[in-house]
């Protein structure tokens, strides 16, 4: 128990629950000036989420693709690079899985587990092409990726409405069975269940465990930590630091990637023709750094994210309020998880103040 | 030919019509940058002008009779409470020493999540506001609008635009001219020195952030008063980011983010005309969308000429760091 307080007290993990607390502090304050009841509507998100098990299920799906997308920013955190390019790097990795789901036929053991690694493989080229640019033309990664975002959302646009296109739909073509890593019919089947459950959150829980070997029990893993710890040490010390920066976007790359591709064969089967962003690779950003940049955090953060954003609409039916308080609270989040030092100095208020009781 | 020309004309119109905000906002994040604060907020304080116009212009249109002088007033308090908001930017990037880019991606976060919150409440769960009567409408400048193709093309314009082109010139002057620009410059290159020479670097980023937020924030409002005549969550969409790239891709300069400004208008402004003529067929329109991202990407590669960024732009300054 001891031990649990300590790990909840650290710094480290004392200014993101603090930064939540804030954030959840100033929707609350939000709420209020908009004429809304903060508790009614926290408690009406509290019972949409864990109300009934069918959106208990779908709190889950809404979990999924945040834990890849905060992998993804989170892996690139620890080679000292950010990442603003999940965004791009999930719609590459859906239009991956879109690609051979819907254009190959084969059986399902082999057509799914494809369709996820193209995906993958679709992410990974995607942030390996920022990572390229910083190690051999030194680009700074946040203006590419940002740039490879509106690029990939206009490239897949491009590639479902002339090549995979349902006719007359604003959509690609459904993808075949055998590609699909879905729940649904077994559930409900089985069960009457039909909350849209699928293989992808396993992969997530497995894609968390192998960022935390990656990063912690290989060479290559110490290496990328080195690098973004000191680069000129690394260097010094005979890494290759251009090729560790190429590396590490590209397996934030494929992080993302497979959102991207669990995304559409587990859960909606077609990929969007689309005018804007789904939002969970920028929503990433918010649970690497909530998350502290390990697999453990970023689980966490994402849950916390997830349920947030699924249980909005319950704040809507039961409060009224607008759910875009809840972009409001995930932005306060963020905010002062980034300006550490506002949270810092409000804590040390609160010490100060004990200091003076004394 | 008489066809050639005035299509040509309306193409030069259109880019006019399309650069102008692109051209409020990356001079905008010129300032913040030059001064060492790298602002990819320029897309959220975008949101907030456009958002902050569209509801003052309303209300002072319908509550107050404002008329023809309400989207004025929408525009000024547009910049004003740009302002405002910039300051969160520069409180949490100089004063608190946050990481730049993540406090930008929150105020993106926080103007898209509040700005249509407050929508919904002021019109009472709407998602958009009410279309505007009283908009900024085009101005005829004498004798010069009256030359065949020429005088529509680039003398029939909305205010907004004479004042984006009026300004490059100005944040010209001020940055190379004057001593607050040179002041302004050499704490975004080199900020021990400039502190060393007793200029309050603090002081000059903060500035430099509150001028970006206006312009920026006047940059989206010209887009709700002039083109959508209303706010609704995707007004802005992307705009912001393509001034941030106007503004590399015009290497940090007034002149060039202009430039840059303009050739994505015209960008912007040919995909009618392609759809118009068929000519989707061999130049698809998602990739006239793309380019301004894609040169930017080659130019900072290097490919097309070099930009050199402000030495310090990113990095927090601490008085007395070594």
């Amino acid at each position: 128990m001891n031990k649990l307080v300590k790990l909840f007290t650290k710094e480290s993990s004392l200014i993101p629950l603090m930064a939540i607390l804030l954030g959840l502090l100033f929707g609350a304050l939000v709420m209020i000036m908009g004429g809304y009841n903060p508790i009614i509507a926290y408690a009406s998100l509290f019972k949409k989420v864990f109300g009934d098990l069918y959106n208990f299920g779908e709190t889950i799906r809404q979990i999924t693709p945040l834990i890849f997308t905060g992998l993804s920013v989170a892996f690139a955190f620890r080679t000292g690079l950010f990442n603003i390019g999940a965004e791009g790097q999930f719609v590459m990795g859906s239009l991956g899985a879109v690609i051979i789901g819907t254009q190959l036929s084969l059986p399902w053991y082999i057509h799914a587990p494809l369709a996820i690694l193209v995906g993958a493989l679709f992410g990974g080229i995607w942030g390996g092409i920022a990572g390229y640019l910083k190690a051999k033309r030194g680009v700074h990664e946040v203006i590419t990726t940002i740039m490879l975002n509106w690029i990939s959302l206009y490239f897949s646009n491009y590639i479902i409405a002339n090549y995979l296109r349902e006719p007359g739909q604003q959509h690609s073509e459904m993808i075949k069975p055998t590609a699909s890593i879905s729940l649904l019919n077994w559930l409900s089947e089985a069960f009457g269940y039909n909350a849209r459950l699928h293989w992808g959150t396993i992969i997530a829980l497995i894609a968390a465990f192998i960022f935390f070997i990656i990063l912690w029990k290989t060479k290559q893993g110490y290496e990328l930590r080195a690098v973004g710890f000191n680069p000129h040490a690394s260097e010094y010390a005979g890494m290759n630091v251009n090729r560790n920066i190429i590396n590490a976007m590209f397996i934030g790359g494929v992080f993302a990637g497979l959102g991207g591709a669990v995304e559409i064969l587990g859960v909606f089967n077609y990929q969007t023709i689309a005018a804007g962003f789904p939002g969970y690779g920028f929503d990433g950003i918010a649970v690497a750094l909530i998350g502290a940049n390990t697999p453990v955090g970023v689980i966490l953060a994402s849950i916390l994210f997830g349920s947030l954003t699924y249980g909005a609409p319950g704040m809507k039916f039961g409060a009224g309020v607008p759910i875009e308080v809840i972009r409001v609270v995930i932005a306060s989040v963020i905010f002062f998880v980034a300006a550490s030092g506002i949270v810092t100095y409000i804590l040390s208020l609160f010490k100060r103040k004990k200091k003076e009781v004394l | 030919m008489d066809f050639i020309f005035s299509i040509l004309s309306d193409l030069m119109h259109n880019t006019i019509v399309f650069s102008t905000a692109l051209i409020f906002a990356s001079l905008g994040g010129l300032f913040s940058e030059r001064s060492g604060v790298v602002n990819i907020a320029l897309e959220g304080l975008m949101v907030v002008g456009a958002f902050t116009s569209a509801v003052v212009t309303y209300f002072v249109d319908t509550s107050f009779g404002g008329g023809a002088l309400s989207p004025w007033i929408g525009f000024f308090a547009a910049a004003i409470v740009g302002v405002l908001f910039s300051l969160l930017h520069a409180l949490a990037s100089v004063t608190f020493k946050a990481d730049q880019v993540v406090s930008g991606v929150a105020l993106n976060f926080l103007a898209a999540g509040a700005t249509v919150y407050l929508v919904k409440i002021i019109f009472h769960g709407a998602g958009q506001t009410k279309t505007l009567q009283n908009v900024f409408t085009k101005l005829s400048i004498p004798y010069l609008s009256d030359i065949p193709y020429l005088g529509k093309a680039l003398f029939t314009a909305y205010p907004t635009s004479y004042i984006a082109f009026l300004l490059v010139g100005v944040a010209y002057y001020v940055l190379f001219k004057t001593p607050f620009g040179l002041q302004l410059r050499s704490v975004g290159e080199h900020p021990r020195a400039a502190d060393t020479m007793g200029i309050n670097v603090y002081k000059m980023r903060y500035i430099g952030v509150m001028l970006s937020g206006a312009l920026a924030a006047m940059g989206g409002a010209t887009i709700a008063l002039t083109t959508t005549s209303n706010f609704s969550h995707n007004t802005i969409s992307g705009q912001g980011f393509i001034a941030l790239a106007a503004l590399i891709f015009g290497k940090w300069h007034p002149l060039g983010a202009m430039g840059a400004a303009l050739f994505f208008g015209v960008a912007q402004a040919l995909n009618p005309l392609v759809q118009l003529f068929g000519l989707t067929k061999y130049i698809p329109v998602d990739f006239i969308y793309m380019l301004p991202y894609i040169l930017t990407i080659l130019v900072l590669a290097g490919l097309v000429g070099k930009a050199i960024a402000p030495k310090s732009v990113g990095k927090p300054y601490e008085t007395g760091s070594r």
